[in-house]
């Protein structure tokens, strides 16, 4: 199983085991990782599950779909390096990833 | 915390009310907490009911806010499966069923809504169906068998969204409405003929201003009966046609009550330890200068934690505009507001495109939008909303000017 590795905003890294096919977004929920929200619950219309991919992994990641990307162009405190974590499915190849929780998603 | 409770005591284990017990733990309470829930699933994502979650393409497990093991691990007493009979306001007690009662020092009632009940003859045939629970789902997608035939009595957005499903899981679908546009009840008419335009293009039978005379069927339904005589065959009907709030335990226990549980801004009821939030609070609406019930998620996210920092005594959250999205094919409607009132409405953008906006503003001030498709037009509409600030309606009509630029020049 990928491990994910989640980085709030203090620097405090947390190590989880991932299922393949479930979301980056979900993952954290289901392991208690705080800084995301996902009030949507994953249904990419609120930008409260923001996170930054380690750049690394960008190319990994894959592209956000239209959707994503224009949610993203208005969210706060947006890099380049910002996806919405609902809409990335983890897959072995993943392994590893890193993502940083921005201070806050509202 | 001197004078912090030691008990809180929470009246349904939906989004407003597990919502309040993780605040409750992530704000540093480390009392007691029970959250008593009626449902055999602890608290989970409604919205995917009517869509992913009827398609089949998710499992019930990930509807789950948290996994089970987050209330042993925060010691929250989650008790499912168990409905509230009563609220002791004297002695501050939750009578249960079939359980000792539970003390309290502060009380959160978040008993949601029920969908309201058609009073037709055959309403209770099996086969007439609603969709507020899981249970409800797995019901429906046992009767949802390729071909069958579906009627949707109601063109909210529930109903809409799973006729939606029905459609792509091959059903036949007709959608019965009472008015004279579908969603009339949330949005304007620009988007109701949108929407009905989409439905029926891909083969779905929409009835407006239906009236329907009775359901036909001996023990199982088999037709919907139209004033007029005709009849619509059917093996199963989806009745989607509002909700009533759950009012009875604080009626009875004698808190003030009107079309929901009233509320202040800190969701306090009109007793000082109780509070309401979600579905069947009647709560400040701020941005509007008026009070009124939301049925939505943002609204139970934003009452529990209303509610957890008013309990423990800390600063209230930042209140959102109300906001609320629905998924159907391939559109996302993400509406930011409440477009009630409005004098004026702008369409930004073709709905031919399948991408467009409607603002709807009042004495020129964007009171709602209805974006579809359209992320830029939801976010900086719900800023325009937020800030109450005067927009020219040229300026939004105007696809060459971007959503940042007319927000920037609107909020200044």
């Amino acid at each position: 199983m990928p491990k994910i590795t989640y980085i709030d905003a203090s620097g405090k890294e947390r190590v989880v085991e991932a299922k393949n096919g479930m979301t980056v977004m979900e993952t954290a929920i289901k392991h208690n990782v705080p800084g995301i929200d996902a009030d949507c619950g994953g249904a990419c219309a609120c930008a409260t599950c923001h996170v930054y991919v380690d750049p690394a992994f960008m190319d990994k990641v894959g592209k956000p779909s239209a959707m994503e990307q224009s949610m993203l162009d208005f969210a706060e405190n947006v890099k380049e390096t910002s996806r919405l974590s609902c809409q990335i499915k983890v897959r072995e190849d993943l392994d590893g990833l890193r993502v940083t929780t921005p201070e806050s998603q509202h | 915390m001197s004078g912090a409770p030691q008990r809180i005591v929470i009246i349904g284990a939906g989004q407003a009310g597990g919502q309040t017990a993780y605040s409750l733990r992530l704000a540093g309470y480390e009392g007691a907490i029970t959250l008593i829930g009626d449902e055999p699933a602890p608290p989970y994502q409604r919205p995917p009911l009517s869509k992913a979650y009827f398609k089949g393409e998710m499992e019930a497990e990930r509807l789950f806010l948290k996994p089970l093991e987050y209330y042993a691990e925060h010691n929250i007493d989650l008790l499912t499966g168990r409905a509230a009979k009563a609220i002791d306001l004297a002695a501050k007690q939750v009578a249960l069923e079939g359980a000792a009662p539970v003390a309290w020092d502060k009380l959160l009632i978040a008993t949601g809504a029920r969908p309201r009940k058609l009073t037709l003859h055959g309403a209770d045939l099996k086969g007439v169906t609603e969709l507020r629970t899981l249970a409800d789902v797995d019901r429906l997608k046992v009767l949802a068998a390729p071909g069958a035939r579906m009627v949707v009595v109601g063109a909210g957005y529930i109903g809409l969204e799973a006729a939606a499903v029905g459609a792509q899981l091959g059903l036949k679908v007709t959608v019965l409405e009472a008015m004279p546009q579908v969603l009339s009840r949330v949005a304007g008419p620009e988007i109701g003929a949108f929407y009905t335009h989409i439905h029926r293009a891909i083969g779905t039978d929409i009835r407006l201003g239906a009236r329907l005379e009775h359901f036909e069927g001996e023990g199982q339904v088999t037709g919907v009966r139209l004033a007029g005589g005709e009849v619509i065959p059917a093996d199963l009907v989806l009745v989607g046609v509002g909700v009533l709030p759950n009012l009875e335990l604080a009626l009875e226990a004698g808190l003030a009550c009107g079309n929901g549980i009233v509320v202040d801004g800190d969701m306090c009821t009109s007793h000082p330890e109780v509070f309401a939030a979600g579905d069947v609070a009647w709560r400040p609406l701020v941005h509007y200068g008026r009070e009124g019930r939301l049925e939505s998620v943002h609204n139970a996210i934003e009452g529990g934690k209303i509610a957890a920092a008013a309990m423990l005594g800390q600063p209230a959250p930042v209140l959102e505009v109300p906001w609320f999205w629905s998924d159907q094919f391939d559109l996302k409607l993400q509406t930011a507001g409440l477009w009630t009132g409005a004098d004026q409405t702008v369409v930004r953008g073709d709905p031919q495109t399948r991408a467009f906006a409607v603002f709807y503003l009042k004495e020129g001030r964007v009171l709602a939008v209805d974006a579809v498709n359209s992320a830029p037009e939801f976010i900086v509409g719900r800023k325009l909303v937020a800030s109450q600030a005067r927009v020219a309606p040229g300026e939004l009509a105007d696809k060459s000017l971007s959503m940042r630029d007319i927000g920037a020049r609107a909020l200044g």
